[in-house]
C-alpha cells in the first residue's frame, strides 16, 4: 500500500491525466442513475431540441435526452467491455500458462489453434460468427472474448516460458509441487506486471471493437444507450450543421460527442498503461 | 540461394495451409447454424415441396465434403453461388464492390506509405527532436481514436465547414479516375490518418534499432560521411523491416476499410458485408469474409516473403 502511494506521488503528469480521466468515467458509470437528469430510454420531449436547459446537450431523433444517454452509455459500453476483457483474460492466461507449464502436445495444439484464429482479421471473424449466433449481448461478449484471448494467450505463454527456465521453478518441481501450485505461487506472481499492462491495452481494443460493431448496428442493440450506437443514430445530423450560429453548429457535434467520449477514455487508459509499462520495465529517468 | 528458396517454400506452404484451414472455417460456419437451414429460413409452415426445392437450389442435398469442394472450386473461379436474401448471383453483387474496396485501400496506401516511410526515417535520424516527439504523441491519438471519430471530424471540417469535398463517396463504375479520386478523398484521408502514425512509428523503431548496431558505429568511426553511412550501410538492412511494416499496415487497411465505407456510404465490399450480417444472408457473408480473409493472409505472406528476400544476411549464408 505504501509502495503504491509512493509510486502514485512520483507519477508523471501524463499518468495523472490518465488517472483523472478513468476515475471520471468510473464515477459516471457507477453513479449513472443518480447523475443522469432523465431516464436512459424514455422519450421526454420533442425531437432534435437545441442545447438549452433542461436538455443541456439537446435531444435525439426519438426525443431522448442526449446527456443522459451519454452518461448511461458509460455504464453500458464500458461495463460490457470490462466483462469481455476479464473473460478474455481468464481464458487467455489460463490457456497460455497451462501451455507453458505443461508443454508438449497441449502447447503445440493450443498454439496451432491460436495461429489459425489470428490468421483471420478479428473484425471479419466476429462478423462471420455474429451472422450465425445473431446479435445478442451474450454472443457479442463471448465472440470478442474468445477472439481477444488469442493475444492474451500469446503474451502470457511467452512470459511464462521465460519464467519456466528459472531456477526457482526447478526447485519447486524437485520439491514435488503440483501443477496448480506452480501456476499460482510461482509463475503468476512473476508474470503479473506485463499482464496488468496488457489488461489495459486489451480493454482499449475490446472497447473500440464493441463500439465499432455497435456503430455498424451489430453490437449492443437499441434502446440500450451505447456510444457506438449513438454515433450511428446521429450520424446524418452532421449534414445539417452550419457554422452561422452556435446552435446550428451543434448538429455537427452530435456524432462527435459519443465518438469523442470513446476516444477520451481510450487515451486515458493508454496513458496509464504507458506509465505501468515504464515502471515495470525498470526504466527510471 | 538454396537456403532462401527453401525458407520461402516453407513459408508459402504454411500460408497455403492457413488459407485452406480458413476456407474450412468460413464454410463450416454455415453448418453451425442450429437446425436445418431450409426450415430455419422458410419457417416451420413450409411445405415439403418448397423445402425440397430450396435444398435443390442451394445444393444442400449432397454430402458436406462434396459441397465444400464445389464451393471452394466456385470461389476460386469467382463464382460464389447465389445470395439467400435476393436470389441474385453473388459474383454480380460483389464484383464491382470488391474492386471499389481495393481501389480505396490502394488510394490510401499510395498517400500513406511514402509519407510514413520518409517521416519515420527523419524521426529516427533526428531522434529526440521536437518533430520526433510530436510523432510519438500522434501515435497515442491514432491508437485511441475510433475510425468513425476521425472520419466525422474530417467531414465536419472539410465537407460541412469548408465545403471542399463531398461527405458521401457515392462513386459509380462509369466515372473517370479524376472524379473518383476527388469523391473518395475524405475516406482515403481517414484511412491514411489511421495507419500513418503506426507506420511512422514502426519505421522509426526499425531504423533506430539498426542505427544502434556496431557496424554502423564502425562506419562512423572510419570517418564516413553521414549520408553514406545511411544510404550504403543502413538502408539495405532497413529494407526488410520497412517492407514488413508496409505490408502489415496494408493488411490492416483492408479491414479498416469496412468502417470507413459505412461512414461515407461508399459502395464497397465492407458495406455489403455489414448489410449481409444484419440480414443473416449467410452465402454473401461467406463470400465477403473469404475475400477479406484471403487478402489479409496473402498480404501477410507477401510481407514475410519480401522481407526474407530483402534480408542481405540470408543472401550470403555462412
Amino acid at each position: 500500500m505504501h509502495q503504491t502511494l509512493h509510486a502514485l506521488r512520483d507519477a508523471p503528469v501524463s499518468a495523472w491525466i490518465g488517472i483523472v480521466i478513468v476515475t471520471f468515467y468510473a464515477i459516471l458509470a457507477i453513479l449513472a442513475p443518480l447523475l443522469a437528469p432523465f431516464p436512459e430510454a424514455a422519450s421526454i420531449g420533442a425531437q432534435y431540441q437545441p442545447w438549452e436547459a433542461p436538455h443541456y446537450l439537446g435531444t435525439d431523433a426519438l426525443g431522448r435526452d442526449v446527456l443522459s444517454r451519454l452518461i448511461y452509455g458509460a455504464r453500458n459500453t464500458v461495463g460490457i467491455a470490462l466483462v469481455t476483457t476479464a473473460l478474455a483474460f481468464l481464458l487467455g492466461t489460463s490457456m497460455g500458462l497451462l501451455a507453458a507449464v505443461i508443454g508438449g502436445w497441449f502447447d503445440a495444439l493450443t498454439a496451432r489453434v491460436v495461429d489459425v484464429l489470428m490468421a483471420i482479421p478479428p473484425l471479419i471473424f466476429a462478423l462471420l460468427i455474429l451472422t450465425i449466433t445473431g446479435t445478442s449481448v451474450l454472443s457479442l461478449v463471448l465472440v470478442i472474448a474468445v477472439l481477444d484471448s488469442t493475444r492474451v494467450y500469446r503474451l502470457s505463454r511467452a512470459v511464462a516460458q521465460g519464467i519456466m527456465t528459472m531456477d526457482y521453478i526447478e526447485v519447486a518441481r524437485m520439491r514435488g509441487e503440483g501443477l496448480s501450485w506452480l501456476i499460482r505461487r510461482e509463475v503468476l506472481p512473476n508474470a503479473s506486471a506485463p499482464l496488468i499492462a496488457e489488461f489495459g491495452l486489451r480493454f482499449c481494443f475490446v472497447f473500440l471493437f464493441i463500439s465499432a460493431l455497435s456503430f455498424l448496428g451489430l453490437g449492443l442493440q437499441p434502446p440500450t444507450a451505447d456510444w457506438g450506437g449513438m454515433v450511428r443514430e446521429s450520424a446524418k445530423l452532421i449534414g445539417f450543421a452550419n457554422f452561422s450560429t452556435w446552435q446550428t453548429a451543434t448538429f455537427g457535434l452530435a456524432p462527435l460527442l459519443p465518438a469523442g467520449a470513446i476516444a477520451l477514455l481510450t487515451i486515458g487508459v493508454n496513458l496509464i498503461v504507458d506509465w505501468v509499462l515504464h515502471m515495470s520495465s525498470g526504466l527510471k529517468e | 540461394m538454396r537456403a532462401i528458396l527453401s525458407i520461402i517454400l516453407k513459408r508459402l506452404l504454411v500460408g497455403c495451409i492457413t488459407l485452406f484451414v480458413v476456407t474450412l472455417i468460413i464454410f463450416g460456419a454455415i453448418e453451425m447454424l442450429p437446425g436445418d437451414i431450409a426450415t430455419e429460413l422458410l419457417g416451420q409452415a413450409a411445405t415439403e415441396e418448397s423445402l425440397n426445392a430450396f435444398r435443390e437450389k442451394y445444393d444442400l442435398n449432397r454430402s458436406l465434403p462434396a459441397r465444400y469442394l464445389s464451393w471452394l472450386g466456385g470461389a476460386v473461379t469467382g463464382d460464389f453461388g447465389i445470395s439467400l436474401a435476393n436470389q441474385r448471383p453473388i459474383s454480380e453483387l460483389i464484383g464491382q464492390r470488391a474492386a471499389n474496396t481495393f481501389f480505396l485501400a490502394g488510394y490510401a496506401a499510395a498517400i500513406a506509405v511514402p509519407i510514413a516511410v520518409v517521416s519515420g526515417m527523419l524521426a529516427a535520424l533526428y531522434n529526440g527532436s521536437v518533430f520526433d516527439r510530436m510523432l510519438s504523441s500522434s501515435t497515442l491519438a491514432a491508437i485511441s481514436f475510433p475510425e468513425f471519430f476521425v472520419a466525422y471530424i474530417l467531414i465536419l471540417i472539410f465537407a460541412v465547414g469548408l465545403g471542399w469535398f463531398p461527405s458521401l463517396a457515392n462513386v459509380d463504375p462509369g466515372m473517370g479516375l479524376g472524379e473518383r479520386l476527388y469523391l473518395t478523398f475524405l475516406p482515403a484521408m481517414t484511412l491514411t490518418l489511421i495507419v500513418l502514425a503506426y507506420m511512422m512509428r514502426m519505421t522509426r523503431a526499425a531504423i533506430l534499432n539498426l542505427l544502434a548496431m556496431p557496424y554502423i558505429e564502425m562506419a562512423h568511426l572510419k570517418g564516413m560521411k553521414r549520408w553514406r553511412v545511411i544510404a550504403v550501410h543502413a538502408l539495405p538492412n532497413a529494407l526488410a523491416p520497412i517492407i514488413n511494416v508496409i505490408a502489415l499496415n496494408l493488411a490492416y487497411l483492408i479491414v479498416g476499410v469496412v468502417l470507413v465505407e459505412v461512414v461515407f456510404v461508399y459502395p464497397g465490399l465492407g458495406q455489403i458485408l455489414v448489410d449481409a450480417v444484419s440480414n443473416r444472408d449467410v452465402t454473401v457473408v461467406q463470400a465477403a469474409c473469404l475475400i477479406f480473409a484471403a487478402t489479409y493472409i496473402l498480404l501477410n505472406l507477401a510481407a514475410d516473403i519480401l522481407s526474407i528476400i530483402a534480408n542481405p544476411r540470408l543472401l550470403h549464408p555462412r
